[in-house]
């Protein structure tokens, strides 16, 4: 199974990912703000996407945080209940 | 009238029909043939008008092929093919009968140039339906199903109402759009009909109810064909509806949140059909010659991606029997492909670059921000955090690797699933990722001439961005997002436990009512009564009785004096009659 061993091979050197993902995100901020590479002329939509680089890693970072724990007090507010709620 | 025009829908109906009766050495290819026929059928299919038949005083036009109908007729053809490859082993006639007259209802509705036909293969949809939930056969599934069937049967009804009132108004029964710009409530309630097979909340709680119960070949059927029907039918009826905008906003947020909390992997997936199909919604509203692409194209998209997920969850249900994260977790070990295939569905619903999502959900956004709604852009956006949060990544991660959670007996059960679904999820897989590059092979199937370009660097950068962002969230809250043994209650709460009140109300209150009546109507009622019919038993035996006894004895002692004045003598008898007409006449006269 060599794609088993691919996985393997990726969960025992993850430090090494994680450290290479967290370049590559690092990358994508800085890209973001070099405006030879990414044209926001005529695409932006607010002022905040134009001149705010990596404002979509904020948006995605907030906006993943606040789901989830908004989420997650709606959910404890009486929404999540024991499996056998229905259950006669 | 139009000559025979082949229907694809006949092919499936009648390749269903005859599917008992296949040999078993020959079923499986069988199983592939009309499926494959049906898409050839679809395929080859010239646009017009086709299938007309007059019926009664209407005109029932069975095949309106167009641009619009075309795209959505292609895709539901090729889930067919790719859904029944996926289900090949399964060795109940009934499922695939079940599954195969489902889709020809939708392509049914699809092509439908006439409310009649459309209602008519709407119902078949949803009979047909159910069955791919009852098939499992759990104490739950039946009742998953009944709740199914009966919130149809009612979403059925407001259609069938609404389109009465509207096609007596009008005068005609033809399905063309509404009059938007002063709608009736017989459009809202034909509305209200096609919303509910979106699954636009609040009328959306059958959707997570039913399709976790399906069988797990059956979810794949389920999770493509009513709410992409319904999405066709807003298209056609109520493009540019404002309405829709917020509705579809909402949706895409509720199913997002719902997956947060959900631990059933393929109820998770199931919220976010909603989510989805909210994009699809927001779409039909915004109303614009690209809004509308994008809700077909995501429609198109979105088949395959969420048939891949269903595909690589029913996978993981068929191999081991669960499908609760609480109850799975590390097995990549044991099913490796099936994790890359759902991994690859994965990132096409999140839109990820090269894979199918990322060409068309992006249309729909880029219409909201053009229509300057900037609000439902960044809402939609999003929606997208939460897509790739749980289905990019949740779904795969506590599944195949997170705590390893399963009992030893579901560990040693998980295995690769059979071949036939392996190659369904690998050509699921594949189209995602084709669609993903080669979008013209989309944009050219859809409605309205297509000036759009996914791949600007804009949109690549602000895509990675949320998405790539969004996994760091992910695994900073990854404590808060660990899976937990609970349900989560939704609107469906009102009619399950408000069947539990109607049960109390008749069991109890209205049980007790009866109770009092009877023995008021005992004590009260029944004595009295049985008194009155005893007098009137004395009353028709003194009066009545004798009355009629009396009389007939007068009768005959009447007819005894007689005969016995009457002795025979003519003469005798002349003689009194004209002394009577005397003494009358001179009665007359002197008077």
């Amino acid at each position: 199974m060599r794609l088993l061993r691919f996985i393997e091979f990726l969960r025992r050197h993850l430090k090494t990912v994680v450290r290479l993902c967290l370049v590559l995100l690092a990358a994508l901020v800085v890209i973001d703000a070099i405006p030879a590479l990414v044209d926001k002329h005529d695409k932006v939509h607010t002022w905040a996407e134009a001149h705010l680089p990596g404002f979509w890693s904020l948006f995605g970072v907030v906006g993943c945080v606040l789901l989830i724990l908004l989420s997650k007090a709606f959910g404890r507010a009486g929404i999540m209940q024991r499996e056998d709620y229905y259950d006669e | 009238m139009s000559d025979f025009w082949l229907h694809p829908a006949l092919i499936l109906v009648l390749g269903a029909v005859l599917l008992p009766w296949v040999p078993e050495r020959l079923k499986k290819a069988y199983l592939l043939l009309i499926p494959v026929l049906t898409f050839l059928r679809v395929w080859a299919m010239p646009h017009g008008t086709f299938g007309q038949v007059r019926f009664l005083e209407w005109v029932l036009v069975f095949g309106r092929v167009d641009a619009l109908s075309a795209v959505f007729g292609y895709i539901m053809a090729l889930m067919c093919v790719l859904g029944t490859l996926y289900g090949l082993q399964v060795r109940e006639d009934g499922q695939q009968i079940a599954s195969w007259t489902y889709v020809a209802g939708s392509l049914g509705v699809i092509y439908a140039g006439d409310f009649v036909t459309l209602f008519l293969f709407w119902e078949l949809m949803a009979f047909s339906s159910v069955f791919l939930v009852w098939y499992r056969r759990r104490p739950e599934s039946l009742a998953a199903g009944f709740r199914y069937l009966l919130v149809h049967v009612a979403g059925g009804l407001l259609l069938l109402a609404g389109l009465v009132l509207h096609c007596q108004a009008r005068g005609s029964w033809a399905f063309e759009a509404f009059d938007l710009s002063h709608p009736t409530p017989a459009a809202y309630l034909v509305l209200a009909g096609f919303l509910l097979n979106a699954a636009v909340p609040p009328l959306h709680a059958w959707l997570p109810d039913a399709y976790a119960e399906g069988t797990f070949n059956g979810a794949v059927f389920l999770c493509a064909f009513t709410t992409k029907t319904a999405v066709y039918a807003l298209c056609r009826g109520f493009a540019g509806l404002g309405l829709l905008v917020p509705l579809g906003v909402i949706m895409a947020l509720y199913g997002v949140v719902y997956a947060v909390l959900e631990n059933d992997c393929r109820r998770l997936l199931a919220y976010h059909i909603i989510s989805q199909v909210g994009y699809m919604v927001a779409g039909v509203g915004l109303g614009t010659a690209l809004a509308i692409n994008g809700a077909c194209a995501h429609a198109f998209a979105h088949i395959l991606y969420k048939g891949l997920l269903f595909m690589g969850c029913g996978a993981v249900l068929h191999m081991t029997g669960r499908s609760k994260f609480t109850e799975l977790g590390g097995l990549y070990r044991k099913m490796p492909w099936t994790f890359v295939f759902t991994l690859v569905g994965g990132l096409s619903i999140s839109a990820f670059p090269l894979f199918s999502g990322f060409v068309s959900k992006a249309m729909i956004v880029q219409a909201g921000f053009e229509q300057h709604r900037l609000w439902a852009g960044y809402l939609l956006n999003l929606a997208s955090v939460g897509t790739f949060l749980h289905t990019g990544l949740k779904v795969p991660y506590f599944i195949w690797f997170g705590k390893r959670q399963a009992t030893e007996e579901t560990w040693q059960r998980a295995a690769e699933p059979p071949w036939n679904m392996n190659l369904a999820m690998a050509l699921t897989a594949v189209l995602c990722v084709f669609i993903g590059c080669h979008p013209q092979f989309l944009y050219r199937m859809l409605p309205h001439a297509v000036n759009y370009q996914p791949y600007t660097a804009y949109h690549v950068s602000e895509t990675l961005q949320i998405l790539l962002f969004t996994a760091v969230g992910f695994f900073l809250l990854i404590r808060k997002l660990e899976p937990e043994a609970t349900i989560s209650l939704d609107l469906d709460w009102f009619y399950r436990k408000g069947a539990r009140v109607f049960l109390w109300l008749a069991r109890r209150p209205v049980q007790w009512i009866d109770t009092q009546l009877g023995e008021a109507y005992r004590l009260a009622g029944l004595g009295p009564l049985l008194r009155s019919a005893r007098a009137i038993g004395v009353f028709d035996h003194r009066v009545i009785d004798g009355l009629v006894d009396g009389l007939a004895g007068m009768f005959r002692r009447t007819g005894d004096r007689l005969r016995h004045v009457q002795r025979g003598a003519v003469q005798e008898s002349l003689t009194l009659a004209l002394a009577l007409a005397a003494v009358i006449l001179g009665f007359l006269f002197l008077r």
